[in-house]
């Protein structure tokens, strides 16, 4: 485990409480078919912050992820993402809102049929009139960033599991996004690699000055790039802190997660069955 | 023993109706994607450049190689084969009564209205309809058609329309192809077999082959290429369950347009033959 890992105060963490917000979740609820996954989940995220949603498997985080993207509808509440209600805009705000945002995907989600530089100046195509040589500057700008020049004309399938998460970083912010998602960014990896993506999505922040919101459930990754943690259990949250708040809380489950308690050692049979069959309540 | 029995039969019937209802409304929530598929298609074809999203034409012309050009050696070669199989099988049905001269009356109409579009449309789906459903499910698992979406561009836009089109025009046009393939072959068998010269063949096909016998033939070839390429994206895009999800949606999507096609078919000659 790397000295900077287990010591997250080394990094100077900026204070963003006077931050404007840049996304809001107010009483967030999601169904899966009857199923409820979130319940009623309240969230803010300030601009130029690291947010950390973290949480075991099966704790909606990524559910939080997609409803956060306008991939899956809410049952109820409100998700405010820079200003404007994705609950209540039509598709076209939508289109123009999504050209604010970059997501870099668990899988890096790269098109097969293009190659990385192809990849990277897709959203420039479809968002902008500039000419392919600018276009072609640009994303090879960025492609300096995640430190990835010289593999341009590389497909997808020809790159490692590293190079495919920083190709699709590469993506995400071509078009210098206010907000930037990462789903799972350092899954997969071995931990040098992860290392260095997580120092990619720090550079990222400062770099460019945008939020970040990472799902994880890589702790050494979280107490090292988050201005505040989320902690999600069974589809609510059980705390939202900074990485000293959330070390030090005394909830139990906060706990287990932190110290990898298995679940099954503090869960009921009875309560883990009526969790993996749980209807609509 | 026997109550429980009595008590089972109420129960499965139950099950049995209970399946078969969701069925049925599986099969009609498909049928009502395909029509919403099949109008955002042609909503970005003719409105895509007013929303700033115009068709891709280059993705167009790269989905018109795959459909029509490179599918042009398996058609050439089966549609010659299938034109010298109706040949032998006339000529074989017609000797009974004496009237083998006629079996070019029988190919020329047959081959246009029926077995060219019938044969291209079954190609079609086996070969590009599947690589469709498999293209688009591969990149529903790997997130490709969300990083689409999350990236504000259209999925129906980017990947639907350009294939739909590139079936429109090639569809009908290797139907043209296996028509005049099928009837190379098979006059190639008839002067071999009935000993008549390949001018006289021609002739009298092209006294028999009216327009509308190929306009209903090409009709029919337009109408499949709707099918097959709705069928592939519905299946494509309802892919779940990883690479195994893939293959069983592939062999399903392929099961579907062949048999929307057989049935589409039939309702097509019945209709046209009623007027």
């Amino acid at each position: 485990m790397s000295e900077q890992a287990e010591k997250p105060e080394d990094r100077e963490r900026p204070d963003l409480t006077d931050a404007p917000a840049v996304i809001e979740v107010k009483k967030l609820v999601t169904h899966y078919g009857t199923r409820k996954i979130l319940k009623g989940i309240d969230l803010t995220v300030r601009e130029g912050e690291i947010m950390v949603i973290m949480g075991g498997s099966g704790s909606g985080k990524s559910t939080l992820l997609n409803t956060l993207l306008g991939l899956l509808r809410p049952t109820s509440g409100n998700v405010h993402i820079l200003g404007e209600d994705l609950t209540q805009i039509s598709q076209v705000e939508k289109t123009r809102l999504r050209r604010k945002i970059g997501v870099a995907f668990q899988g890096g989600a790269l098109f097969g049929s293009l190659n990385v530089l192809e990849n990277i100046m897709l959203p420039l195509r479809e968002h902008t009139k500039l000419d392919v040589n600018t276009m072609r500057i640009m994303a090879r700008l960025k492609m300096q960033v995640v430190n990835l020049s010289g593999f341009e004309h590389l497909m997808p399938s020809e790159l490692s599991g590293g190079m495919t998460k920083r190709a699709a970083f590469a993506r995400a912010v071509v078009m210098d996004p206010r907000i930037l998602f990462c789903d799972e960014p350092s899954a997969g990896l071995d931990p040098i690699v992860a290392s260095a993506i997580d120092d990619l999505i720090l550079n990222l922040r400062d770099a460019m000055g945008m939020s970040v919101v990472v799902v994880t459930h890589e702790l050494e990754s979280a107490f090292r790039i988050a201005d505040r943690i989320c902690v999600l259990d069974k589809g609510g949250i059980l705390m939202t802190g900074t990485v000293d708040e959330i070390r030090s809380s005394d909830n139990e489950r906060i706990q287990n997660l932190l110290n990898r308690r298995t679940e099954t050692e503090t869960l009921d049979p009875e309560e883990y069955l009526k969790r993996l069959t749980a209807a609509n309540d | 023993m026997a109550e429980a029995g009595d008590r089972a039969i109420p129960t499965r019937i139950a099950e049995t109706l209970d399946k078969v209802g969701r069925s049925a409304v599986a099969g009609i929530a498909e049928v009502g994607l395909g029509a919403v598929l099949l109008w955002q298609s042609i909503y970005w074809i003719f409105l895509g450049r007013s929303r700033e999203q115009p068709l891709r034409i280059s993705a167009t012309f790269e989905r018109c190689m795959e459909v029509g050009i490179r599918a042009l050696p398996i058609v050439t070669m089966l549609s010659v084969t299938m034109g010298i199989m109706f040949a032998i099988q006339g000529i074989y049905t017609l000797r009974v009564f004496g009237a083998e001269e006629q079996v070019t009356i029988g190919l020329g109409i047959s081959i246009v209205r029926e077995f060219g579009p019938l044969l291209t449309g079954i190609m079609v789906a086996g070969r590009t309809g599947s690589s469709l459903a498999a293209r688009l499910g591969t990149m529903r698992i790997s997130q490709e058609v969300d990083a689409l979406e999350v990236m504000g561009i259209n999925p129906v836009r980017f990947l639907v329309a350009p294939a739909l089109i590139a079936m429109m025009v090639m569809v009908p046009l290797l139907t043209l192809w296996a028509d005049i393939m099928m009837l190379i072959g098979a006059g190639w068998y008839v002067t071999v077999d009935l000993g008549m010269s390949f001018a006289a063949y021609t002739d009298r096909l092209l006294e028999v082959i009216e327009l509308n016998d190929v306009l209903h033939g090409l009709s029919k070839a337009a109408l499949f290429s709707i099918l097959i390429t709705l069928v592939g994206v519905i299946n494509g895009a309802s892919v779940t369950g990883g690479a195994e999800g893939v293959g069983r949606m592939t062999t399903r999507s392929v099961v579907l347009s062949i048999s929307a096609i057989i049935v589409t078919d039939m309702i097509f000659a019945f209709i046209t033959t009623r007027s």
